[in-house]
């Protein structure tokens, strides 16, 4: 398969349609870039496409069963793609040459990645951490005061990363260096930013997690698709095997299956309780309004025509829509950004972890800009609706120490006395 | 002053000594990197230094001016350095004749620039602007729906500018709009983060600005007095001018500086009191016990050689030596950090606003590592807050009516009542 690509498109930096990781695509080669015939035409690519669907289904397989054992299971392996990621990354625009005369350097850089992953995930696991040790109170001392100074731990973290660079700065290497630096924080960012937020999804539900996740692999499979039967007009310089047709497509068909994947997987309690700790066990809980089920009368036309004469409707379905929208029409510009960082670099692909496929980022590259909406997305708006005086009452009730209630109650108080006296 | 810089040392990159914006150090040449005489044997300094003081003293009477008039005037201060720092910064690494070709780029900087000064700005204000509100009921209704929304519009603002940049993305200038991409991010990220973090130090009290602003400024006057009158051993090879006898002899001053301003301006309430909401008129708080004078006994050796037994101390003064620890031993890394990075990209200064400094970069690149360090310290070891609870606090405020909010405050009374009974 590799080989096919090689010898087809020699001219094309990126000859690989943009693959997920769960999905089945076919390295297009050349062809499809002339714009000469459809790819459906083409007999080789049906083998290589028999290939795919071969790991793919394996791929999928092994996300499940790490969807089954549990939140935990799912961070951590959310974890180990972005260590992958971040090595991929660390070593794209690393030159061997100017390395040799650095020793301690890419050591640095795991340095400032440790600091970013205790930073990152210590603000989001903190309280389920404490809820987790509550039973013992050595360790829950211990741990309610780590996470008092966490912030502070982590800012010395830095600093002396900070001062460690400055004082390794050689003569004649400081672009380098001062490269390498900024090149170093924007990875991080990048990566963190998007696996923080993935990682804090999971624990509202991991309903959250896999549905905006689905979705892209869905977009992604029925570009594809699309392109593959209907494929004509180029949709983007960027990436010259898209197509507006399969993009129109796969617009449609997201969509659609956002809606009915909502309601599959919003009957389950495994899926859509959130987890108030490090725990791995089974889960109950009340699924909130959001996932009730709600009938809908059909409208006139349709009843008359089918026997169905009512439908029955998770509301978070309506919510599924926003996210397949988004999914669809915003995400593919991950993907967009990565070709053309690859090709502003003179990039093939961002490493060679998954072979034939390219590295681990560049599957994740929709999948990072999707995790963050849907992180914004379930901030802004999904909690907001669940979100009531008896359940912030709950809250109070159990995640808050007595000492801590009171500081509420009193700070509560005065806050009501200024608007009072205010208005 | 000018001419002499570039007549003595044409070799060293850097010229002059780091400034610091309300200094009234003395430009040093090549002198001392050839390490003949002593600065203090050279009579032309003396005639500069007299030029620099002049400057430094109107520059301090302003500084002070906008000290008086308060939190607000003072972040208005901060936010039109840091819109004139990033500007400086934005057309640092900016090449001209890329630039024609690619129309918008420079607007889409500000738009980024914008959008991060909206998100900023309205995480650390969005309580004290809904404070100031609470009096109409349709600003405060309009207000509290932005707040709630907030992260939503950011986001939305990012994602639009995202698009925009991959659809201006032109064959052939991949690279240097990639590379202008990471640039402007990396700038929007310091500069933002240091002057959040001001600002949030401002409204918890002037003086969690003011003192470690004077710690950086008083380090680098007496870093130059002494590297002027015993410097020999150079500190660092990547500012030739630095001399170990200044860097201790200005640690030492700046220690004890520390202890004494804490202790003068925390007899101000003007100065200690947080601000809650966004008013401009007289404060009035209840002290803090950081501010409230103790006595403290000194050591015995000291009262059998003079008449002191004991003095009274403000316990913010214990925090002030740690603050004065972290001013002279890592702040001034913040200026090697920039020395460096001017010469790995050879440049002179980072810009021309201020004459005779350079820009305003240059002036402020250690109280930038001060001020993230300061908020730190502050939230860490002296506000004594917990995270959940502020975290709860926000989500009542912001997702309950009025009327709920009061439903629940009596049900919270009546719980706790019940539990202490």
């Amino acid at each position: 398969m590799q080989k096919e690509n090689a010898g087809d498109a020699p001219s094309a930096p990126t000859t690989r349609v943009r693959h997920r990781k769960r999905n089945s695509d076919v390295g297009s080669g050349a062809g499809k870039a002339n714009g000469s015939h459809l790819l459906v035409n083409d007999s080789k690519k049906y083998k290589s496409f028999l290939v795919r669907a071969y790991s793919t289904f394996w791929m999928i397989g092994g996300f499940a069963l790490i969807v089954y054992l549990g939140h935990l299971y799912i961070t951590a392996m959310v974890v180990v793609i972005q260590i992958f990621m971040a090595r991929e990354l660390f070593n794209l625009l690393r030159k061997t040459h100017e390395d040799k005369q650095l020793p301690g350097f890419r050591l640095l850089n795991w340095h400032f990645f440790f600091t970013a992953m205790l930073f990152v995930y210590g603000r989001i696991l903190s309280q389920r951490l404490a809820n987790t040790v509550t039973p013992d109170k050595v360790l829950y001392r211990l741990v309610t005061s780590l996470i008092k100074y966490h912030m502070a731990i982590c800012y010395s973290l830095y600093i002396s990363g900070f001062v460690w660079f400055i004082l390794t700065l050689k003569k004649k290497m400081y672009k380098y260096q001062f490269g390498q630096y900024a090149w170093t924080h924007m990875i991080l960012i990048v990566v963190f930013t998007q696996s923080s937020f993935t990682v804090a999804n999971i624990f509202e539900g991991i309903f959250w997690f896999l549905l905006p996740a689905s979705l892209i692999v869905i977009n992604d499979i029925f570009a594809y698709i699309c392109g593959f039967f209907f494929g004509r007009t180029p949709l983007i310089k960027l990436s010259p095997k898209k197509t507006w047709e399969g993009f129109i497509g796969a617009s449609i068909t997201t969509m659609i299956s956002a809606f009915l994947l909502a309601n599959l997987m919003g009957r389950f309690l495994w899926l859509t309780c959130p987890r108030e700790d490090l725990s791995t066990g089974w889960l109950h809980c009340d699924p909130g309004p959001l996932f009730k089920q709600e009938t809908h009368a059909l409208p006139g036309w349709i009843s008359d025509r089918f026997p169905w004469k009512e439908i029955s409707i998770l509301l978070v379905q309506w919510h599924a829509l926003c996210l397949g929208l988004f999914a669809s029409i915003i995400a593919p510009f991950g993907g967009f950004f990565a070709s053309g960082f690859k090709r502003a670099f003179k990039v093939k692909d961002f490493g060679d972890s998954i072979p034939g496929h390219g590295g681990i980022t560049d599957r994740m590259d929709c999948q990072m800009v999707m995790a963050v909406f849907a992180y914004i997305y379930h901030q802004s708006f999904v909690v907001p609706d669940i979100l009531s005086a008896d359940k912030l009452l709950d809250q109070i009730i159990t995640s808050l120490t007595l000492e801590e209630q009171q500081a509420l109650f009193v700070k509560l108080g005065q806050m009501l006395q200024e608007k009072f006296v205010g208005s | 002053m000018e001419e002499e810089n570039v007549t003595s040392s044409p070799s060293t990159p850097v010229q002059r000594l780091r400034h610091r914006r309300r200094s009234n150090e003395v430009v040093l040449d090549g002198d001392k990197v050839n390490a003949s005489p002593l600065l203090v044997n050279d009579r032309n300094k003396y005639k500069s230094f007299m030029v620099r003081t002049y400057s430094t003293l109107w520059m301090i009477g302003g500084f002070v001016l906008v000290v008086y008039m308060g939190h607000l005037y003072i972040t208005a201060m901060v936010v039109v350095i840091q819109i004139f720092m990033a500007k400086e910064l934005f057309n640092l690494l900016r090449k001209a004749p890329e630039d024609k070709c690619l129309p918008g780029i420079k607007q889409l900087n500000w738009h980024f620039f914008f959008t991060a000064m909206l998100f900023v700005y309205g995480r650390i204000l969005s309580q004290r602007l809904a404070n100031t509100v609470t009096a109409d009921q349709f600003l405060y209704r309009l207000v509290s729906g932005l707040i709630k929304y907030h992260m939503a519009i950011c986001y939305f603002l990012y994602i639009i500018g995202f698009m925009w940049f991959i659809l201006t993305l032109k064959k052939k200038m991949y690279k240097y709009q990639f590379g202008q991409y990471a640039w402007t991010h990396m700038i929007l990220i310091v500069v933002f983060t240091q002057s959040s973090f001001t600002v949030a130090n401002i409204f918890e009290g002037i003086f969690w600005f003011l003192l470690p602003a004077s710690l950086i400024i008083i380090n680098d006057i007496f870093a130059y007095i002494f590297g002027f009158f015993f410097g020999r051993t150079p500190l660092i090879k990547l500012s030739p001018k630095k001399t170990w006898e200044g860097f201790i002899g200005a640690s030492v001053t700046t220690i004890i500086s520390a202890f004494i301003l804490a202790n003068i301006m925390g007899r101000f309430p003007w100065l200690t009191c947080p601000r809650q909401d966004l008013s401009t008129g007289w404060l009035q708080c209840d002290a803090d016990p950081l501010f409230k004078p103790e006595p403290f006994l000194l050591p015995a050796w000291i009262p059998n050689w003079f008449p002191w037994k004991e003095m009274t101390v403000l316990p913010v003064q214990w925090h002030a030596l740690c603050l004065g620890l972290f001013a002279s031993i890592i702040a001034p890394f913040g200026g090697f950090f920039a020395s460096g990075f001017k010469r790995a990209f050879k440049i002179k200064d980072f810009g021309d606003s201020i004459p005779g400094h350079g820009g305003i970069t240059d002036r402020m690149d250690c109280q930038m590592v001060m001020a993230v360090f300061a908020y730190i310290y502050l939230q860490s070891f002296i506000v004594s807050q917990s995270i959940s609870v502020d975290k709860i606090l926000d989500q009542i405020l912001t997702n309950l009516t009025f009327e709920e909010q009061q439903a629940l405050f009596m049900k919270l009374g009546q719980l706790l009542k019940d539990k202490l009974t």
